[in-house]
């Protein structure tokens, strides 16, 4: 228990009337990554629980583990490297991304929290990792600077910081990046890594995604097999529906994402897709919209962000689906968004608050009426 | 009429009317008026310094006009008399921009027209000029026209520079830098687009906000 009382023997230090109390915060920060905090809340109704929200969010990364580990490969096999190799060259290529995102995401983190006097909240380690996972693997790291720093300011901070967001964090770093440097975000190049290491053949790679194909094409040079297993270019960790229904698998069984969302988000994009391919609009199966582009990424990891999402239990059914059935409208009807997922989750995040209002006043007019009866 | 005379021109109350919309009392920033057109004629410098001005002359005379009136026009038909006197003023604006920036102008588009509905103008009427002198009227409407152009300039200032790579048309940010080019950066196209005006508007206020303490509300 060396490390224990070295952290008891700094705490004085930063606590009120130490020498460096006014890094509380990131003292605290520190204290509750490296230890099980050992306070509960002491009043209100609450379950008391150890499970904060540093150990929620450890989960989510967890959860999000397949879909990394098999971008990585997926990055390395898009550019003629097979097995292992294929891997690091992934692994080597995506890091530099990872560690942009979490250091200037956490230091604008930990500045706010600091100049507020608040505990620094972990609500970024998902964020952090997501952020590179839904870019394409050759964006320049710089942009994914900026877009991280504007998503946590603009998106989080502005709003009083982490639970208090209205849009996804890091939806709003797509969203900012895909508007701001839409050629390094879309067209036939961006997909591929331009490293040349490992042996790797990045030499003229280039090749629209799934979707691209789907919206000018109507079909796709994949099998909905290989689309489904990932093995198609795409954004970082977005390819594989099969990584990523493990990660769904973890988030339902621990009970930290919401089925409800999950579910409704495929259930809407089917029927929106069906409907699409009833009328005559789109000729391949409509099911093949769940498994190419962002949507399963977008359904399981975004769209059931606890603090975005809808809070009550219709107004899950409601926006999942809506977010579902937008996504596929975006993706079908707009030529230039061929991916709608993104701007459909950020939509039905400004609209979640209005749909659980009226759930709530649906809910309280119907047992106001129920009351009215039994009165009589 | 003696009792105006007293005052000095550019006594420290009159000075106020002039030089309180800049910051404490901004119609944009404060006072929330006039966004729409903040949004509209800020992607270059230029057209932002030209529709600051124009709103400044507007909304000075006016208030001069209404207030030289405030005292003929019955009530009920003011608004009336209002639109007419600021429509003859933006038409003249309009034609003066013709004949000497014929390409801002042009740039500006109907915005110049629009002036006629920028709520600065005949919220300054309605809430100043019907009630004050015309000299103070006057200056009010410089005031708030300016400050409308401060907010204006600034918001115009980083979306060309970010947006664009230049400044009233003079490039700043070398062509080397750029992609094309061989370089790495490449310009910020969401600058190009209205929302990231209000964002820079939020900006402004953010940091004005926690500059004067007083203006947060509780």
């Amino acid at each position: 228990m060396g490390l224990r009382k070295i952290v008891d023997n700094l705490k004085p230090t930063f606590s009120e009337g130490g020498k460096l109390s006014f890094l509380a915060s990131t003292f605290d920060a520190f204290e509750t990554f490296l230890f099980v905090p050992n306070t509960t809340t002491s009043k209100g109704a609450h379950i008391r629980d150890c499970n904060d929200m540093k150990r929620t969010m450890i989960v989510v990364v967890m959860a999000l583990i397949p879909a990394f580990l098999f971008g990585c490969y997926n990055t390395g096999a898009q550019v003629g490297l097979e097995g292992l190799q294929a891997f690091f060259y992934g692994l080597v290529r995506i890091l530099p991304m990872v560690c942009v995102s979490y250091i200037v995401g956490l230091a604008i983190e930990f500045g706010f929290a600091q100049a507020r006097g608040h505990e620094v909240n972990e609500g970024f380690l998902v964020s952090g990792l997501l952020i590179p996972m839904v870019m394409p693997v050759s964006t320049p790291l710089w942009m994914v600077g900026l877009g991280t720093a504007f998503a946590v300011v603009i998106g989080k901070e502005v709003f009083g910081g982490t639970g208090m967001n209205v849009f996804n964090p890091a939806l709003v770093a797509r969203a900012f990046v895909f508007f701001s440097f839409t050629p390094s975000m879309s067209g036939e190049s961006v997909w591929y890594s331009d490293w040349t290491m490992m042996g790797a053949q990045v030499d003229g790679v280039s090749g629209a995604t799934a979707l691209e194909h789907l919206s000018t094409t109507g079909t796709m040079p994949w099998s909905p097999l290989d689309a489904f297993l990932g093995f198609i270019p795409g954004s970082f960790g977005e390819t594989s529906t099969l990584a990523i229904l493990i990660g769904a698998a973890v988030l339902l069984l621990t009970g930290i994402a919401s089925w409800r969302t999950m579910v409704s988000v495929f259930v809407g994009g089917l029927a929106m897709g069906y409907l699409f391919q009833a009328l005559g609009v789109t000729e391949y199966p409509a099911w093949w919209h769940l498994i190419v582009g962002g949507f399963a990424f977008g359904a399981v990891f975004m769209a059931t962000d606890p603090v975005t999402s809808a809070q009550t239990d219709t107004g899950k059914y409601i926006v999942g689906f809506m977010t579902g059935a937008l996504a596929v409208l975006i993706r079908v009807v707009n030529p230039a968004y061929p991916e709608g997922m993104m701007l459909s989750i950020l939509f039905m995040n400004a609209l979640a608050p209005l749909v659980d209002y009226y759930v709530v006043e649906a809910n309280i007019a119907r047992r106001k009426k129920r009351g009215v009866k039994l009165a009589k | 009429m003696s009792n105006q005379e007293k005052e000095p021109l550019f006594s420290a109350k009159n000075m106020k009317y002039l030089t309180g919309p800049f910051s404490a009392n901004n119609p944009v920033i404060v006072q929330i008026l006039g966004i729409c057109s903040a949004l509209a004629v800020t992607v270059q410098l230029k057209p932002a310094i030209v529709m600051a001005l124009s709103v400044t002359v507007v909304t000075a005379f006016a208030n001069l006009v209404m207030s030289l009136l405030r005292n003929g026009v019955p009530s009920r038909i003011r608004i009336i008399v209002q639109l007419v006197v600021i429509a003859a003023l933006v038409i003249l604006v309009d034609q003066v921009l013709k004949a000497f920036v014929y390409d801002v102008s042009k740039q500006l588009s109907v915005y110049v027209g629009l002036i006629i509905t920028n709520c600065i103008v005949m919220g300054r009427i309605e809430a100043f000029a019907l009630g004050n002198k015309p000299w103070p009227a006057f200056l009010d409407g410089i005031g708030n026209g300016l400050g409308y152009g401060l907010i204006l300039v600034i918001v115009a200032f980083f979306r060309e520079l970010f947006g664009s790579g230049s400044l009233l048309g003079l490039r700043i940010i070398p062509e080397s830098w750029y992609a094309a080019e061989g370089g790495w950066y490449s310009n910020c196209g969401l600058m190009l687009f209205p929302p990231m005006a209000l964002i820079i508007v939020g900006c402004i206020i953010w940091v004005h906000r926690s500059r004067n303490k007083d203006l947060q509300e509780k």
